[in-house]
């Protein structure tokens, strides 16, 4: 264990190098550059507003903040487990050379995506201030379940990372997966339209929920997240790492035969 | 004395996917009906070797010998299926040059990204950026992107960058067949000057000429199995009479 600490510590700078490779080429030859990251999901939640304030009326006080919150961990959920499925495999042509850390790409890919959440963050605070949302206390609570959603998908990443090198499938199914939850989560709608018990429990086993709504309770509602929403999202996360990691390391010495 | 690298009764074996099998579906329809078969490919069978520290030790045999695979395990990239490695020191590997590039970077970049993949700290590199430019002689080209370079300038680079620290073990596998001569002259020097420092070098070559004149010791391999180890003098006679 304390030798596994050590070759992390002095794979460090990998780590970071890594995520400034993926900075620099996302935005590379853009004229906005890393702007782009509060740009586009400001444009996004300007077109689901237009969407849903013509198609759908939801009772929702403010709803571009409760638009852009849940899209943005959305957001952040699909984009950092569907670039960590890939990392391994891309990475095969270094990992058949020399000996790195194999974690290291799919958790480069989680800490890439959080960060370029963390910008888009500049987003929903602009759309707070335009649309003169109160400014809680509880506000600073909200990197709680931010965090525990970090852990959350890295866990998930690692897994699908490991599944994607022996089945390529897992990387077509996972999108369909994807757009079950977008649809399970209230992202757009309010969670008031669950009708019925069935629903109402269902919609909340999908960890993502959890994310969600104490996150938005910070932000919107002024409250500290309950000990509840901290303990759920909590155990999910520590599920979801516990058995990412436990796949990875078993099958990890295997992956330089089938990639 | 303890010799630096053990290779203890090393045997590696790789599945040779008769038909392949990707999809989950395809998986589970031949499982079900037991033709699930994989021929399996021994490349190395039980080989031992053990290089003494500041050894210049050789690596002979043909193609698909299982020089490489030797190599790559001492490397820590492949995990043997049986025996073991011991490896008592820091390596560079040099099996082939430039992996870990990223095209679109800049050469800049680059040095920090590929230091940072051999597992240098970012104060050493900062440390050694000069040096590593300097041994590769490419100041003027450093801010631009790699996929305009020729492969001999990203040799250089990867070269420079994979041998700046004094490491205790250098694993050379025909390096010095890249870039021009020069160049080549300047990489062989460089090798001496680690030797002479001290750093233990394994080095596969196809040049047996070469091996006669760098290495001390050698390992002659042919279908992963050793057939000769020992004085890389009495090695390499051996197989150029065969050959």
């Amino acid at each position: 264990m304390k030798t596994k600490m050590g070759t992390f510590w002095r794979y460090r700078f990998l780590l970071t190098n890594l995520i400034g490779r993926d900075l620099k080429i996302k935005y590379r030859r853009s004229k906005l550059g890393i702007r782009w990251s509060v740009l586009n999901p400001l444009l996004m939640m300007l077109v689901l507003t237009a969407v849903f304030s013509a198609f759908f009326r939801f009772d929702i006080p403010n709803y571009p903040v409760y638009l852009l919150s849940g899209n943005l961990l959305f957001t952040f959920f699909n984009d950092s487990t569907n670039a960590a499925m890939g990392s391994v495999l891309y990475s095969a042509p270094l990992i058949k050379k020399v000996y790195v850390p194999k974690y290291i790409f799919p958790l480069e890919k989680s800490c890439f995506s959080f960060i370029n959440m963390l910008f888009s963050m500049v987003a929903l605070l602009m759309v707070m201030l335009i649309t003169r949302q109160k400014f809680h206390p509880s506000i600073v609570a909200a990197i709680v379940p931010l965090f525990l959603m970090f852990i959350f998908c890295m866990g998930i990443g690692l897994f699908l990372s490991a599944a994607a090198i022996y089945f390529r499938d897992v990387m077509h199914f996972w999108t369909v997966i994807v757009m079950a939850l977008n649809y399970a989560t209230p992202i757009f709608y309010p969670e008031s339209i669950w009708n019925g018990t069935f629903m109402a429990v269902a919609g909340k086993l999908n960890p993502l929920y959890w994310y969600v709504s104490t996150f938005r309770g910070c932000i919107i509602d002024g409250l500290f997240p309950s000990t509840l929403q901290i303990a759920l999202c909590a155990i999910f996360a520590v599920i979801s790492l516990v058995v990412g990691s436990v796949m990875f390391r078993k099958t990890q010495d295997n992956f330089i035969l089938y990639i | 004395m303890k010799p630096i690298i053990s290779v203890n009764n090393v045997s590696m074996r790789f599945n040779l996917a008769t038909e392949k099998v990707d999809s989950l579906k395809e998986y589970f329809i031949k499982l079900t009906k037991g033709s699930l078969k994989f021929e399996e490919f021994w490349a190395l069978k039980d080989v031992s070797i053990d290089v003494m520290p500041g050894d210049f030790y050789g690596l002979v045999g043909l193609n698909g010998s299982g020089k490489s695979t030797l190599l790559k395990t001492i490397a820590g990239v492949l995990k043997p299926t049986k025996g073991s490695v011991t490896v008592g020191g820091t390596i560079a590997p040099l099996i082939e040059l430039g992996a870990g590039f990223d095209m679109d970077l800049t050469a800049r970049e680059n040095i920090y990204l590929n230091g940072a993949v051999l597992g240098f700290s970012k104060k050493f590199m900062d440390e050694h950026f000069q040096e590593i430019v300097d041994f590769s002689e490419l100041h003027n080209f450093l801010d631009v992107p790699l996929k305009n370079y020729s492969s001999g300038m990203v040799a250089r680079i990867a070269f420079a960058i994979a041998t700046v620290t004094d490491p205790d073990i250098l694993i050379a596998d025909e390096v010095l067949a890249v870039g021009d001569y020069t160049f080549q002259q300047k990489c062989e020097k460089r090798m001496k000057q680690l030797i002479d420092n001290g750093t233990t070098v394994l080095f596969v070559s196809h040049s047996i000429e070469q091996v006669k004149s760098l290495c001390n010791k050698a390992t002659w391999l042919e279908h992963g199995k050793i057939i000769m180890s020992g004085d890389a003098q009495t090695v390499c006679d051996e197989y150029s009479k065969r050959y």
